[in-house]
């Protein structure tokens, strides 16, 4: 019986030559990550580990902190936070510490600087660690403990997965992306309905689908339970790295014969772009069901791990150019990294995005998870390009969040109601 | 291991029953064992006292929910040694073994009742019911999460290893 691509890096991290899904194994990392929330009790987890010993960190190469989700410092809490991931990334020479000014998001600014590679053991302590599977590397999310201890070994251990294999196939409309086809794929099966399989995305669509669209599949694996993401490596992989970064990697593909959990297709020559209604993401709907329900919102907000790339402003910039914010609403664009956001103001997007009436942010989570620049009150409504519409995910535990991807976020803003470019 | 089970015949036994979320306010384990298991079943606490029972048996997908580490550690603390369950969430299995709680996969629950007596073997990959006098064979626990259990979690796993090197 063949192996899956998730099967065969984890297999070859370990010392199990011979592990299959359902074995547990201990895996040597590539990578490990931690954000301003996650890493300071990662760091508590590893002084204990090495208390009265003069270990080190494992490698200073391959830890990789971003104080991203309440930086710039919004209050004194996260201000210490903060500096708590500073003055250890100094201690021990963390050669992958971001400072606020040249962080990013975290999930839009690793893959940027050629630290997530295809055949990588990547994890984080952050649930969308998920989205580097794009490369083709194993990636996912762990608890800071695990964290703690892999700063340490440079180990952590993993049950592998079962994969559940999906194949996309058709031609996408105009104004369908990688957010559409995932939220789809999460309103069919539930936001539980791959929990702890590997999401294997495949299919004639995922062979032609922008870097861009494969990251944000990738990065709402978790939204439907998923361990990990992940795309085979294919040209597009290849060139998105050679554009970047030469570097060396591991190419790992699926056996013909692999054994998968479940194999699904979706025929999305006639998906439309879907919009998730709250409060689950797996509330999935066609936009012109939404449409028609004429669905009032008081903010747009475009950006995240999810939709913060450049690929994602130009789509909004080409429907917001010389058009208006309509009147009482706010549309906050937050480009990715600073990267995205310098060539987003080369290519005259920024200025696109100002004369419309929009907000710019400066790189961060924000109210992705309602930590701060663009907070709901009681009873407001946004459309967001972010990943959870949870209960008060953006603010006031009575405000709602409906999810899409940027260019039904674009055309909302505009209208002032959930909408289509295409009905504009 | 022996010892006495308690059982609750349940799928789906999730996080805020184990711990409901207005306790996590105090992160004392002796407080959140006190706790344990109180929205289901509010004589948890006098029932493992009383009848010395230290294995927990539950229904499949036992510990769905959110990601808190404070459930498997509330069961550790009111005095459970292992958990059996047809299945267990992702983040509870993990977050289990991590503190040190076994617990392991077994599908027969028609086969133990509260109050029996166990003997299990995580080595071999045996439980023996004492008071049926059945034996059922499960999958055996792999020899480093098994190192991780018997070093009382994976910190105090991690440590000897650092301070053997
Ligand atoms: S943008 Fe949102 S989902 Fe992504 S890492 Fe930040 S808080 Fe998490």
């Amino acid at each position: 019986m063949g192996l899956t691509i998730t099967e065969k890096i984890l297999r070859d991290h370990s010392n199990e030559k011979n592990a299959s899904a359902g074995d547990f194994i201990l895996a040597n990392i590539d990578k490990c990550l931690a954000n301003d929330i996650t890493a300071p009790i990662a760091i508590n987890v590893f002084k204990e580990i090495i208390e009265g010993t003069d270990r080190d960190v494992f490698d200073k190469k391959k830890i990789i902190l971003t104080p991203d989700h309440f930086a710039p410092n919004k209050d004194v809490a996260s201000a210490e936070q903060c500096k708590v991931l500073r003055e250890f990334a100094h201690e021990y020479n963390i050669e992958n510490y971001f400072e606020q000014g040249r962080v990013g998001i975290e999930h839009c600014l690793i893959p940027e600087k050629g630290l997530a590679l295809p055949g990588e053991v990547f994890i984080g302590a952050d649930s969308h660690t998920c989205t580097y599977g794009a490369l083709g590397a194993f990636s996912t999310g762990v608890g800071s403990t695990d964290l703690g201890v892999a700063m340490a070994l440079g180990k952590c251990w993993f049950k592998i997965p079962q994969s559940i294999k999906f194949i996309y196939s058709g031609r996408m409309k105009e104004h369908v992306s990688g957010k559409d086809l995932i939220l789809h794929t999460i309103g069919q099966i539930g936001v539980d309905g791959a929990t702890y399989k590997a999401m294997e995305f495949t299919g004639e669509i995922i062979d032609h689908l922008s870097m861009a669209s494969r990251f944000t599949m990738c990065n709402m694996a978790i939204e439907a339970g998923g361990k990990n993401g992940i795309i085979p490596p294919d040209r597009i992989t290849e060139a998105y790295l050679n554009e970047k970064h030469k570097v060396n990697y591991k190419k790992y593909i699926s056996d013909k014969d692999a054994d998968y959990f479940d194999i699904i297709e979706f025929e999305c020559s006639d998906l439309e772009p879907q919009v998730s209604l709250p409060h689950l993401p797996e509330n999935a709907k066609p936009i012109s069901e939404v449409d028609a329900m004429r669905i009032e919102i008081d903010q747009s907000v475009i950006g995240s791990c999810t939709n913060g790339r450049l690929e994602d402003l130009r789509v909004v910039a080409k429907i917001l150019k010389g058009k208006k914010i309509a009147p009482k609403v706010r549309c906050i664009l937050i480009p990715g990294t600073p990267e995205i956001y310098l060539d987003a103001l080369k290519e005259g997007l920024i200025e696109i995005f100002l004369n419309a009436g929009a907000i710019v942010s400066t790189p961060t989570c924000g109210p992705c998870l309602g930590g701060f620049m663009g907070i709901l009150a009681a009873g407001e409504r946004a459309i967001s390009t972010t990943n959870r519409n949870f209960v008060g995910r953006m603010g006031h535990v009575k405000s709602e969040v409906y999810l899409s991807g940027p260019a039904i976020a674009a055309a909302s803003a505009i209208k002032g109601y959930i909408t289509s470019p295409d009905y504009i | 291991m022996k010892g006495k089970v308690i059982k609750y015949d349940q799928n789906n036994i999730n996080t805020d029953l184990i711990i409901p979320a207005r306790y996590l306010v105090n992160s004392e384990p002796k407080f959140l064992a006190e706790h344990c298991m109180e929205d289901l079943d509010p004589e948890f606490n006098q029932k493992i006292r009383e009848m010395h029972l230290s294995i927990m048996v539950g229904g499949s997908n036992f510990g769905s929910g959110s990601s808190r580490e404070q459930a498997p550690l509330a069961i550790k603390t009111a005095g459970i040694k292992c958990v059996l369950a047809p299945s267990f969430a992702r983040i509870f299995f993990r977050n289990a073994i991590n503190i040190g709680l076994p617990i392991l996969e077994f599908a027969d629950l028609k086969e133990v009742n509260t109050g029996d007596e166990l003997e299990i073997n995580f080595e071999e990959g045996k439980i023996l019911n004492l008071t049926l006098n059945k034996e059922f064979i499960i999958k055996q626990m792999p020899a480093f999460l098994h190192k991780i259990i018997s070093s009382e979690g994976l910190i105090k796993y991690a440590r000897k290893q650092v301070l053997n090197n």
